[in-house]
């Protein structure tokens, strides 16, 4: 098969991609940080059902997430785990610094290994 | 680190703090200002003013052991140190604490459920504990029993008690300090001590007989500052077969005296949980006929107040009773309310509310607050979050409590009095006819007014504590006392509880003196402050 010049520089990286990734090591390596990553993830999700869903969840009685429909008013999801806008950065900021009605939360709370997964969760990739 | 406790070197604070973190592991002793930084009381009215109560630092003990190591080393630097359950005592002071410069006992990691018996009905746990975990924990192990829970379901158990707090289900639980049973207490000295039958080792009844033997102590470690409590035991309500509701209402203002007098009736003989009042009337007071009425800023007259109740077709004054039980027993709890009711109220009328089996279907569930049921939720922050009738939400509230008598008389002389404080004051009332009481202790009422706190207007926050002042100067004037309050107000409700010349606050303080010599728990907690602190107070 003949490619022009770039796809086929592109595709010789890929080639190069693919035979690095097919070595048994690093496919150890790169299967072990999947792992992890969706461990953490997975952390995340119980981590943000227990400490974030009671105000943040679909349905009535959900302050944060009736305050947050009101706020973006359509634009932006209310619910958080319908939004692909976060970032851990953004989840960390305001776990530490509270918004509004929200208080912050102490490390004896949800310490900073636990707010990176709930930070992970949040702005993980969705198909 | 830019604070010390006042009259600490900080030689000495590093010393402690070094002896803090041998005792609990450098990860659980915080003292950069980010790390502080989380214990202020994010619901302060005092937002970054001179009067916001600050911390210095925090130690989080993991158990009693490491907490009876702070005490002793708290005591050997003089450190003043705050204790904390779950540190979600907002709109009451959350988890900052009355001494600035005092060092925060961080218990939420102390956050083991003990046991929970769903066959003697109690449950003993840790301070870290909060209501979702023990709600959590009693569903995964299908338990039967309920707990009674506070608005906020992340509050402590143990914290909320001690606090006094109060929830939403059968009147002898609703008192949560009335409903423990037994408690494990360091104290100052770094001493353990249990009460009740806690006292006695190898009884088993430490939380179904409360009083032990001899005089109890318990209270004082509730609203004082006379130790740290490891352990709490509480009363819980065997799980009921079903519920049903009911409301009566009646036309006219001044039946609430006699309708208030019927619902005492029935819950004190134990045949209602909690009842709700309110007024049909509150949701009609943008109507012109009602401005018409308050424009001059004069509380309206009842004589007028019934003429807009009978010109609006709607009852003055409606109260909603919830039964728990078997079937049977709630149908004819309900049915003989209605029965006794018309015999005694002239123009009552009744709405049969929904019979259900418990636990409660999700549909029922969207309709009723869960708290009447046992479960915990953050709804209550609806008060204070963005929403429609608070377009632009609000960083915080404080809650002004007085208790009042369980009475129609004084709920609506309350109403009058509080109207005029408010005229007076030149602040719009939050206090109207329609005010209902609300009803979470067992034997009295409490009346809450909710301010919004906020972060940046500092004005705005001045001119809440002015009013709240005055209205707790206004409030004793007639008899009535907050049931609890804040760091930044403690000493001004405590100054009304004067009988005989404060002589109840001496005897607290003589106590407090002999139990703390060198004042480190809690100073000022509820207006107690230890001898060194104490003179121009």
């Amino acid at each position: 098969m003949r490619l022009p010049m770039k796809a086929g520089g592109m595709c010789a990286a890929a080639l190069a991609a693919a035979f690095v990734l097919a070595s048994p090591g690093a496919a150890r390596r790169a299967g072990a940080q999947a792992d992890e990553k969706a461990g953490v993830v997975a952390q995340g999700q119980r981590l943000f059902v227990y400490h974030c869903a009671p105000c943040h969840a679909a349905g009535p009685r959900h302050p944060g997430t009736d305050a947050l429909r009101l706020k973006y008013d359509g634009a932006i999801p209310p619910v958080l785990t319908d939004r692909t806008d976060l970032t851990p950065e953004a989840v960390r900021f305001f776990v530490r610094n509270g918004v509004n009605a929200m208080p912050y939360f102490r490390k004896t709370e949800i310490g900073d290994q636990d707010l990176d997964a709930i930070g992970s969760y949040l702005s993980r990739r969705r198909r | 680190m830019s604070l010390l406790p006042d009259g600490v070197s900080a030689q000495d604070f590093d010393a402690a703090l070094a002896d803090f973190t041998r005792v609990v592991g450098p990860d659980w002793v915080f003292r950069s200002d980010d790390d502080v930084a989380l214990y202020r009381d994010a619901f302060s009215p005092a937002w970054d003013e001179d009067q916001e109560r600050r911390p210095s630092a925090a130690v989080a003990p993991a158990n009693v052991e490491e907490v009876q190591a702070v005490m002793r080393i708290a005591n050997q630097w003089r450190i003043p140190v705050y204790p904390i359950s779950t540190g979600k005592n907002l709109g009451y002071g959350g988890s900052a604490p009355n001494l600035t410069g005092s060092v925060v006992v961080d218990l939420k990691r102390m956050n083991r459920i003990i046991e929970v018996n769903d066959k003697r009905h109690f449950a003993i746990v840790e301070p870290g504990v909060s209501y979702f975990d023990l709600h959590a924990h009693i569903q995964e192990k299908g338990l039967k029993v309920w707990i009674d829970v506070p608005g906020p379901g992340w509050g402590s158990p143990v914290g909320n008690s001690l606090d006094h707090g109060v929830g939403d289900t059968w009147g002898i639980y609703r008192n949560h300090f009335s409903a423990h049973c037994g408690m494990e207490v360091v104290l100052a000295d770094g001493t353990l001590i249990r009460t009740g039958m806690g006292a006695l080792p190898g009884a088993e009844s430490w939380a179904e007989y409360p009083l032990g033997f001899g005089p109890t102590v318990d209270g004082l470690f509730a609203q004082g500052n006379f130790g740290i409590v490891t352990k709490m035991g509480f009363w819980l309500m065997p799980a009921p077969e079903a519920w049903c509701s009911g409301s009566i209402s009646v036309p006219r203002r001044a039946d609430i005296g006699p309708l208030i007098d019927f619902v005492n009736m029935i819950e004190h003989q134990g045949h209602c949980g909690e009842p709700a009042y309110s007024s049909p009337l509150a949701s009609e007071q943008g109507h012109a006929d009602y401005q018409a009425l308050i424009a001059e800023g004069q509380f309206p007259s009842d004589e007028a107040l019934e003429t807009f109740a009978a010109d609006r077709g709607k009852p003055f004054w409606k109260v909603r009773l919830n039964f728990y039980g078997p079937t049977e027993v709630v149908q004819a709890q309900w049915a003989a309310c209605k029965r006794l009711a018309a015999a005694q109220l002239p123009g009552a009328t009744f709405e049969d509310g929904p019979l259900s089996s418990l636990p409660l279907p999700e549909k029922l569930l969207e309709e009723h607050d869960p708290v009447h049921f046992g479960i915990p939720t953050l709804g209550t922050f609806a008060l204070t979050a963005r929403s429609a009738r608070n377009p632009e939400g609000a960083d915080g509230h404080l809650f002004f409590s007085p208790i009042i008598p369980k009475s129609g008389e004084a709920l609506l002389r309350f109403q009058r009095v509080m109207w005029q404080a408010f005229h007076d004051m030149g602040e719009p009332t939050r206090i109207t006819p329609f005010t209902g009481p609300n009803t979470w202790m067992f034997h009295s009422f409490a009346v809450i007014v909710v301010f919004l706190i906020s972060r940046t207007d500092k004005d705005a926050n001045a001119r809440v504590r002015r009013t709240f002042n005055t209205l707790i100067e206004v409030a004793a004037r007639h008899g009535w006392g907050e049931y609890r309050t804040g760091p930044l107000f403690q000493d001004a409700v405590r100054s009304t509880y004067s009988f005989n010349d404060h002589s109840l606050l001496r005897f607290q303080e003589r106590l407090k003196d002999a139990a703390d010599p060198n004042g480190i728990v809690a100073a000022g907690r509820y207006g107690i402050w230890p001898k060194h602190l104490r003179a121009g107070r």
